[in-house]
């Protein structure tokens, strides 16, 4: 299909552009452990103290921990770069060059940045929680494999949805990207899950920024604890974000100008 | 009218707060993301123990919910108080040659960014102070200050600052050296993070941390006014911790000196 060529293509030159820099690989590993030690350090203080945390175990925060740095890593190495530099198109008027190309500009504009060495978070991420599912083994099976499969696309679909509105209202207010590093921040706060936290922290975690969706859901999904009610939920902002973001698009591009006009 | 070295030093610090005050007043919506990153993760932490605690029958360490408030939120203002950010900025500045700029000034370039960190400090306090407020109001800390150790907490605070600031100045002038300043910096902060008390009160780690913690400076950065201010430091333990503070204040102003003095030279040697 067309689309997933596209997708392909932005991934190739990611990935020659970026082979350019193997130094570049070394720093993203340097980043990515001290990333891993300040989370599984975090953790391991903790359960010094208590076997349980607001009713998960070592084990299952640990794959939360995982996840956390997988889906970190996913947002950090396409959505992040495209959707920063798109507002850097629209200050600058330089998105002419995207809107002429012969494809949906919404589908050019998100993946048009690939941050390849990312992947190190990503695959990182993927061994913690196969670290973890070892040690969880017992209590894993095909169904909550399908669910966290599930959980994990839908909550990957409204981040993008989520910074792909906030990234729109560039084209009103041409200094937004201040407010996405506040994404940036409250992420930090996925490492834990969000079910710890005081209910108004909690609703901010949720549906102000969703990094409950993100994170702690799929973690749920994965250790059998997530409820069909909050799953259907996630499906159903999944599709509602999506739909709303695109047509929120839509909407937005009628107000850009470009440097032409 | 011949001006002393005091009175051209003022002066300086005069126009840095001035300069300061009108460039944040510019930035009022980065000052408020700045605000979210330095309550979100005292917040987290402060949750996630609070949480320990009830799990393990109301405290745990000498530390119950109320306590880890206290703690955390008094490690946020100590923190806002004490922090430097220098060591980002010197890799630029060395590399673009903008540091010919200031050593051209007719003082050590090192009071610019003194002025401008304490600067900093008093204009973004203006929206810090509110916010303690309302953490208070929502997390209900316990605090019970001793009199004697809240005496010791306002040397123990400046002391605290002079030592992130010279250790953060020298880490700095690393970029005299070598472009990947930024890793080096990451390994500081993780040393911070975890040694200095940011993560959890010192008193939770592991006993072999806690030895590390006392040994390097991350205690006396950060961790020691928070205890002082939470009435927790025992008996002589108050003067032995200052005097550890002195004695790290003393030695990374001397790192801050023989650093910088090696590293000019190397700087020069690439302008000719």
């Amino acid at each position: 299909m067309r689309t997933f060529r596209i997708i392909a293509t932005y991934f190739r030159l990611g990935i020659l552009g970026e082979l350019e820099y193997r130094a570049n690989f070394f720093i993203q590993i340097f980043e990515s452990i001290l990333g891993l030690v300040v989370a599984l350090g975090g953790l391991a203080v903790v359960f010094e103290h208590t076997e349980n945390l607001g009713g998960w175990s070592p084990d299952q925060l640990v794959a939360l921990v995982g996840i956390y740095l997988l889906v970190g890593g996913l947002i950090n190495m396409v959505i992040n770069p495209s959707m920063e530099r798109f507002m850097q198109d629209v200050r600058q008027g330089t998105l002419d060059f995207t809107l002429v190309k012969p494809a949906d500009s919404q589908l050019l504009v998100s993946v048009q940045r690939v941050e390849i060495w990312k992947l190190v978070d990503v695959l990182i991420g993927v061994a913690v929680i196969g670290i973890a599912l070892a040690r969880l083994h017992s209590s894993i099976g095909w169904g909550e494999t399908a669910v966290f499969a599930i959980a994990l696309f839908c909550g990957a679909t409204i981040v993008y949805s989520f910074w792909l509105i906030l990234a729109t209202c560039s084209f009103w207010f041409v200094r937004v990207e201040n407010i996405l590093v506040i994404f940036q921040s409250m992420y930090s706060a996925g490492r834990w899950p969000v079910g710890i936290y005081p209910q108004w922290l909690r609703f901010i975690l949720t549906f102000l920024v969703p990094v409950a969706f993100a994170v702690t859901v799929p973690a749920q999904g994965l250790i059998g604890q997530l409820t069909s009610g909050n799953l259907g939920l996630a499906v159903g902002l999944a599709v509602a974000l999506f739909i709303i973001a695109r047509l929120f698009w839509r909407y937005g591009i009628r107000f850009y100008s470009g440097a032409s006009a | 009218m011949r001006q002393n070295t005091f009175t051209r030093h003022l002066a300086i610090y005069q126009a840095q707060f001035k300069i300061w005050t009108a460039v944040q007043v510019q930035y009022r919506v980065a000052m408020i993301i700045w605000l979210i990153g330095i309550i979100i993760e005292p917040v987290v932490y402060l949750v996630v123990w609070s949480n320990v605690a009830t799990a393990s029958g109301g405290s745990v360490g000498g530390y119950d919910s109320a306590g880890f408030a206290a703690y955390f939120i008094g490690a946020m203002v100590v923190n806002h108080l004490t922090f430097c950010w220098h060591m980002w900025e010197y890799d630029t500045i060395i590399r673009q040659g903008q540091l010919s700029a200031r050593l051209l000034r007719p003082m050590h370039p090192i009071h610019a960014d003194l002025a401008e960190n304490l600067a900093y400090k008093v204009i973004t306090s203006v929206v810090v102070v509110p916010t303690t407020i309302v953490l208070i109001l929502i997390f209900r800390p316990a605090w019970q200050p001793q009199v004697g150790q809240m005496l010791a907490f306002f040397p123990a605070l400046v002391m605290a600052f002079l030592i992130q600031f010279f250790m953060g100045w020298a880490l700095a002038m690393a970029a005299f050296w070598t472009t990947r300043i930024s890793a080096i910096n990451r390994i500081y902060f993780l040393g911070k993070l975890f040694l200095a008390g940011q993560l959890s009160p010192l008193s939770l780690l592991p006993q072999r941390l806690q030895s590390a913690a006392s040994i390097s400076p991350f205690r006396w950065m950060l961790s020691f006014p928070v205890e002082l201010l939470l009435g927790r430091v025992a008996g002589t333990a108050v003067y032995t911790g200052l005097l550890a503070q002195f004695i790290w204040v003393t030695l990374s102003l001397l790192a801050v000196r023989a650093i910088w003095r090696a590293g000019v030279r190397r700087y020069s040697a690439f302008g000719s």
